[in-house]
């Protein structure tokens, strides 16, 4: 047998930040238990760094490698990038330790049953909650293949590979633990059963087209060989998958209950990191694999846009948890980055890839601030305890507000750059009723975001309301990097854009 | 067609079997009804209590089945390397060590945190 070669200087990143995942399984095994914490942080942090500097020494690489299942081009380099940078700021809310009194955000043994006496005594001992590094390591290292998968199986791997440690991390949240492990209970099984969708449906498309690959599948669409009843429903299970974890409608419902009962600061890390993988690997297998049937699969992707973008800002409207407004608002941004999806061009593919970044930035930056204003049971999520927030502390309201501006769409925040770019492009790929619908949808979001301001700036405090956590350096400094993101891409999007359209060409 | 009519007729043949099976039993076979034969599994030995109360079922069973899960996958994968190894070469020897390191990894945390210890 002649040995396959594998292209390892390109998979580098992706080894680093797995290899920091299993070293940091063997640092929970060895070394004791006061000095885990520091090691965690370092050890995450320092891998995530080295991965990004090899994502950058690696830009303009464009090669197929390990044998045609991995694809390292722009737009992978792109969103692995970008995923580090994201994941490295979630960190420094993971590592937070001041708002919690002893602990971190997270319960200290996950497997504790909640309210019992074993509880108790691990809070008594201040112990930290530190297996969240190697979990969240590996799920990044997911989130960098998901997007660089070339062909079904390794795109099935590195879904399943970053869904799991996020179902646990769902699950671990110090305070409402019921919730929380209700939620992870439910992400678990709805997420199961869309792998399942998936699986099925790249069988299907594996009979039609007789091979995994996506350049095959693209020239076996080419070649007319019959028995397209088989890809059509294959195509649609394979979408129902990669739509769930867009958190598209009408697969969206996990989406609420999973964000607000997970840890805030994962909540942050999925919403950012998740979306922005899954529509990597949406782009390469839709665009890559399946653009010779464009035709078949847009009626199906407008319909998915629309109806997310409208049930997104409707139901929105109605919430009341501040958690849940935010997810909703994600599926509705979900939905405005399908209006451009569906334009397959390499507009399309810029747009895209600005967008997610910018929003990246944006929802972590949000979810941070909902961490840090609190009252007696943990974090005060109830848009009512949210009155008069800002004469009580003027720069978080103004900094929260700046992030609502952002997911709303004003102009010189990034979310206006972005949403301009995602309708220009879907407007040029012939998209005009979405950009109707998107355009509409958003001026409704608007008022709703604005209501939050105006509830924090406008009314009166409430008598028995939530006191606002100083956090360490750690939140402040993600909180900064998010807010100064916001106004940078907004203001100044040019070098990101141009970074951007470099990119937005998928090798072949 | 033919290609499936062998896996067709095994279909039918189970079905058959199923329902006659169950059909023939209920038919000839001896009513007496105790306190075992009510029993869940039906052998004679006590079902495990039920966790009361909101109690929880011992962690323990599932670190065995974690702990079995790691040495099946390990045996699964090993087993048809094992017998292609000539053809496999180099190549496949560096990956099977690799894979048994990443498989090793879980088992030894499990060690460590106490996994193992059956007080």
């Amino acid at each position: 047998m002649i040995a396959p070669s594998i292209e390892y200087s390109a998979l580098l990143p992706m080894i680093i930040v797995f290899g920091a995942g299993v070293v940091g399984v063997l640092v929970e095994a060895f070394v004791p238990r006061r000095f885990r914490h520091a090691v965690q942080v370092i050890l995450a942090l320092a891998a995530l760094a080295a991965a990004f500097v090899q994502v950058v020494r690696l830009g303009g690489t464009e090669i197929i490698g390990a044998v045609g299942s991995v694809a390292i081009d722009g737009p992978a380099l792109f969103l692995q990038g970008t995923v580090l940078v994201l994941a490295f700021i979630s960190m420094f809310f993971f590592a937070e330790r001041r708002i919690e009194a002893g602990g971190n955000a997270f319960a200290p043994a996950a497997s504790s049953l909640p309210g019992s006496e074993e509880e108790r005594v691990l809070v008594q001992q201040r112990a930290l909650q530190t297996e969240i590094y190697p979990l969240s390591m590996l799920a990044v290292g997911g989130m960098m293949l998901f997007p660089a998968a070339n062909d079904l199986l390794a795109m099935f791997v590195a879904l399943e590979v970053l869904s799991l440690p996020l179902y646990i991390l769902c699950g671990m949240a110090r305070r409402r633990r019921l919730l929380s492990q209700e939620a992870a209970m439910k992400y678990f099984l709805l997420g199961a059963f869309a792998s399942g969708f998936f699986i099925f449906g790249a069988s299907f498309v594996y009979g039609f087209a007789g091979s995994l690959e996506f350049a095959e599948i693209d020239a076996a669409l080419g070649a007319r060989v019959g028995q397209e009843g088989l890809l059509l429903a294959g195509v649609g299970m394979m979408a129902v998958g990669l739509l769930f974890k867009i958190g598209a409608v009408p697969f969206h419902a996990w989406t609420p209950d999973v964000y607000q009962g997970a840890p805030t600061q994962v909540t942050a890390f999925m919403a950012a990191c998740t979306k922005l993988a899954a529509f990597g690997a949406m782009m390469r297998l839709f665009y890559v694999g399946l653009g010779g049937i464009r035709t078949d699969w847009q009626p199906m992707l407008w319909a998915v846009a629309i109806a997310t973008m409208v049930v997104g800002i409707v139901v929105a409207l109605s919430q009341t948890d501040i958690k849940r407004m935010l997810a909703y608002s994600s599926i509705a941004h979900g939905g405005f980055i399908l209006t451009a999806f569906v334009a397959v061009d390499e507009l399309a593919i810029a747009a895209i890839l600005f967008y997610l970044a910018a929003y990246g930035f944006v929802t972590l930056g949000a979810f941070a601030v909902v961490t840090l204003v609190r009252d007696a049971g943990g974090e005060a999520t109830h848009l009512s305890k949210w009155a008069g927030l800002g004469r009580r502390s003027p720069l978080l309201a103004a900094t929260f507000g700046l992030f609502l501006l952002a997911l709303a769409g004003i102009p010189l925040t990034s979310g206006f750059v972005g949403k301009l770019t995602v309708f220009t492009a879907a407007f040029q790929g012939g998209a005009m009723p979405l950009v109707i619908v998107g355009v509409l949808v958003s001026a409704v979001a608007a008022f709703f975001y604005v209501r939050v301001i105006v509830l924090m700036f406008f009314s009166d405090p409430a008598p028995e309301g939530p006191t606002v956590a100083v956090p360490s350096v750690w939140t402040t400094a993600g909180i900064a990097v998010g807010a100064v993101a916001t106004i940078v891409l907004g203001v100044l999007p040019g070098p990101l854009l141009d970074l951007a359209e470099q990119a937005a060409l998928f090798i072949r | 067609m033919d290609l499936y009519a062998p896996m067709i007729g095994l279909i039918i043949l189970g079905a058959v079997f199923a329902v006659f099976s169950v059909v023939v039993s209920t038919v000839i076979g001896p009513k007496r009804y105790n306190r075992a034969r009510l029993d869940s599994y039906e052998c004679g030995i006590e079902p495990t209590p039920q966790p009361v109360g909101g109690g929880r079922i011992p962690i323990k069973y599932y670190l065995t089945a974690m702990t079995f899960i790691i040495f099946d996958i390990e045996i699964i994968f090993l087993y048809p390397w094992a017998v292609r190894f000539d053809h496999l070469g180099v190549f496949g020897f560096v990956a099977m060590v690799t894979f048994l390191f990443l498989i090793t990894v879980p088992f030894v945390y499990e060690w460590r945190r106490g996994g193992l210890e059956w007080d």
